[in-house]
């Protein structure tokens, strides 16, 4: 209980200090998810409408596979892009391995599978709603999906939020690609993970708190920047 | 928006860009754990121009981020990892340049009875024939090698550490200290990674001062020949940095709790 | 601009089969060019199917739906208005608007059509409102607005009116008649005997699936040829 007291204590410092380590990694969290779900979004939001609104033959075993991959374990996608961009692997060339790039690449590797399923729940019941309509006017398959997506946006900005909380508080796969080097790829997870490891409870909680306080600061942010509350307004 | 999220993506890779002076080295827990590198890279960064940025992990991987190319140089210390490391042609040549102490840590009422032990090994093997709890690194780590060692030069055997008492925490040594206090359990570890570990509990010192557990820090650039695109040059420049009697009074002069943690001895081999 | 009209609609052996039965046709049928043509029949007797078969909503078993140009073409020529409209989830105006900016109008040209017409159908006041809190009669006259904005040369309505009150079924029907009157050619479902003799020039009688009869409205409601028709006129077969 103490410890947890101490917690929050070195929480308020840190924050009340505006102490700058603090800022950094916050800044860097902040990039690394947020781009990460831009990439991811770009990537999963069109993959679910289009799974939504398309009709093949192993339809049901593409989505079958795509929800399998919501589980992936972030060690693992870590392992494997570390592997993959190491200098003595596939894509080593570039250089990526222990910067910000390789911990977006993981993220969107983990947050894109997530992001799509969630996108195509959503999707699969708009399109049950739309289809006598869209059908009707003779729309195209890029039609469909724009209006699904324009008209569902609320629906999928729900799923890149859960895309991002899924991001912000992901240790396992950037920790081993980005490699938590101080000032170059530490972000508030990792730094967590080092505090922890130095037995410094009370600076790991508090870091934890800034960590909560961060995720939910941004999802404030976007519903009011979004207007999702406000009731009538489409 | 989308041009904010656009712009940190590009800083992102713009950061992973490395600019001309940054290098990256492999280093291990221990020897980050001391709090003697947050004393160093300023400095080098102040003389030399040149950003180190340290990844810490286990000697095990350190090795392997070297001989994959991924870092420029390691700072490492076991011995027979780093002369194969030269022998396979990972690295150009080995360095020494100080060496810090591991300690034996254990419950305050040490059951095992190690405060007044004559040896290490005298140490170990008391632990061991009681069967009281004993933490290890177990994560091929150089500390885990060494604790090894001892345990093969005590005369204790794979076979003997039962993991009723021996227990593989398969971490860091931070996490592992962590372990044995939640366990009350004995730990082999280097003294600066004590000093600084903020949730000692019950544990104590116990025993330290026997010359075998002294531990030696050794710096190998990665070879250029083996990767073109490494930093030979940077790495260069940082090894006569670590040479220099800069870097040997700051080694020899760092304090922690009022203790000397390194010793330089930097070309006295 | 001169279009080659799509109508006549030609119906050869046309069947739908669902879940293994054949649930209308097989239809022979010609739909003339000109006309307000209402489509009745029991319950379940196909009518909602039989309209979706000629604008080509459902996979035929057999036979073929033939319009006057190709299928493709023909289908941007036509509208339908389904029993329960789709409301799309943003504001009035821009679902009416939709079509025209499928269709290549700007988002502004669009806007303002999508304006005209809820002047003209009277929902002018609920423009910014979003469409799904409409209610029932509202909706229909959304719908209807949303498919005569591109003026189709055939309307499809599977019973608009079903669930409206008095007021809102006449609005409708006024629109209806405005419409045809300006050459739009109607084909549309009811279960109302009064709006059908109100509106039918002609009329479809569908039972079991298949077209009983069909002819001009006065001769069907005075002199049913079929058994099955005077039966129905006089509320003998419910189904």
């Amino acid at each position: 209980m103490n410890d947890i007291l101490q917690g929050l204590l070195e929480a308020g410092r840190l924050v009340v200090t505006l102490d700058p380590d603090l800022i950094e990694i916050s800044i860097r969290s902040l990039e690394v998810t947020l781009s990460a779900v831009l990439i991811s979004s770009l990537l999963g939001i069109p993959f679910g409408a289009w799974l939504a609104v398309k009709r093949f033959r192993h339809r049901r075993a593409a989505i079958a596979v795509l929800n399998a991959l919501m589980g992936l374990p972030p060690v693992v996608v870590g392992l494997v892009v570390y592997l993959m961009l190491s200098r003595s692997g596939p894509f080593g060339v570039f250089g990526l391995l222990f910067t910000p790039a390789a911990m977006i690449i993981a993220q969107v590797i983990i947050l894109t599978p997530l992001i799509a399923s969630i996108a195509h729940q959503a999707m699969r019941e708009m399109w049950a709603e739309y289809h006598d309509l869209l059908i009707s006017l003779n729309t195209t398959r890029w039609q469909r999906i724009k209006a699904l997506v324009w008209d569902g946006r609320r629906a999928l900005l729900t799923a890149s939020l859960a895309g991002f909380g899924r991001g912000i508080g992901e240790v396992g796969a950037i920790m081993i690609v980005g490699g938590n080097i101080d000032n170059a790829t530490r972000v508030l997870t990792t730094a967590i993970a080092l505090e922890t490891g130095k037995g410094d409870f009370a600076l790991a909680l508090g870091l934890g708190f800034v960590l909560i306080g961060l995720a939910i600061a941004v999802n404030w942010l976007i519903h009011i920047l979004s207007r999702t509350e406000v009731s009538g307004q489409w | 928006m989308k041009k904010l999220f656009l712009s940190a993506m590009l800083m992102a890779f713009a950061a992973g860009a490395a600019g001309a002076d940054v290098m990256k080295m492999a280093v291990t827990t221990s020897f980050h754990n001391s709090g003697l590198s947050e004393i160093l890279l300023p400095e080098i960064k102040a003389d030399l121009d040149l950003e180190v940025q340290l990844l810490v992990v286990g000697t095990g991987q350190a090795i392997r981020l070297g001989e994959a190319g991924d870092v420029d140089a390691i700072l490492v210390h076991s011995r027979p990892a780093e002369e194969r490391f030269l022998a396979e042609g990972y690295g150009t040549h080995r360095t020494e340049i100080m060496y810090n102490d591991f300690v034996l840590i254990g419950p305050a009422d040490d059951p095992a009875g190690i405060a007044d032990a004559g040896s290490a090994t005298a140490a170990l093997v008391a632990i061991s024939e009681q069967k009281i709890p004993f933490v290890s690194r177990g994560d091929d780590s150089g500390t885990h090698k060494m604790e090894l060692s001892l345990w093969d030069g005590a005369g204790v055997g794979e076979d003997v550490r039962q993991v009723e008492w021996y227990k593989q925490a398969g971490s860091g040594m931070g996490a592992t200290l962590n372990t044995a206090s939640g366990l009350n359990a004995y730990v082999m570890s280097d003294r600066a990674s004590w000093l600084k570990f903020g949730n000692k509990g019950d544990l104590e010192l116990l025993f330290a001062g026997d010359p075998v557990l002294f531990n030696q820090y050794a710096y190998l650039p990665v070879n250029p020949e083996k990767h073109p695109h490494v930093k030979a040059d940077l790495a260069g420049k940082l090894e006569a940095w670590l040479v220099s009697d800069r870097a040997k009074a700051l080694i020899d002069g760092y304090r922690l709790e009022g203790e000397q943690l390194f010793t330089f001895n930097a070309g006295q081999n | 601009m001169v279009t080659q009209t799509i109508l006549p609609l030609r119906l050869r052996d046309a069947r739908v089969r669902k879940n293994g039965r054949v649930i209308v046709g097989p239809v022979d049928y010609e739909l003339p060019a000109d006309g307000f043509t209402i489509v009745i029949g029991p319950n379940g007797a196909g009518k909602t199917t039989l309209l979706r078969m000629m604008h080509g909503m459902e996979r035929l078993a057999s036979g073929a739906v033939e319009w006057q140009v190709a299928e493709k073409r023909a289908r941007e020529r036509q509208a339908f208005v389904f029993q329960i409209p789709v409301m799309m989830r943003r504001n009035v105006l821009e679902n009416v608007a939709y079509p025209m900016q499928l269709h290549g109008s700007s988002r502004k040209q669009a806007r303002a059509e999508a304006a005209r017409w809820l002047e003209l159908i009277g929902l002018a006041e609920a423009a910014e409102r979003p469409a799904p809190v409409l209610s029932g009669g509202e909706r229909q006259k959304l719908a209807l607005a949303r498919a005569l904005i591109r003026k189709p040369e055939i309307l499809f309505l599977d019973e608009p009116c079903a669930s409206l009150d008095g007021r809102a079924m006449r609005e409708i029907e006024a629109v209806l008649q405005s419409a045809h009157s300006e050459g739009t050619r109607i084909v549309m479902s009811t279960h109302d005997m009064g709006q059908a003799r109100r509106l039918a020039s002609d009329v479809l009688f569908v039972h079991r699936g298949r077209i009983h009869e069909d002819g001009p409205a006065a001769r069907f409601f005075e002199h049913p040829q079929t058994p099955e028709a005077r039966a129905f006129l006089q509320g003998d077969i419910v189904e």
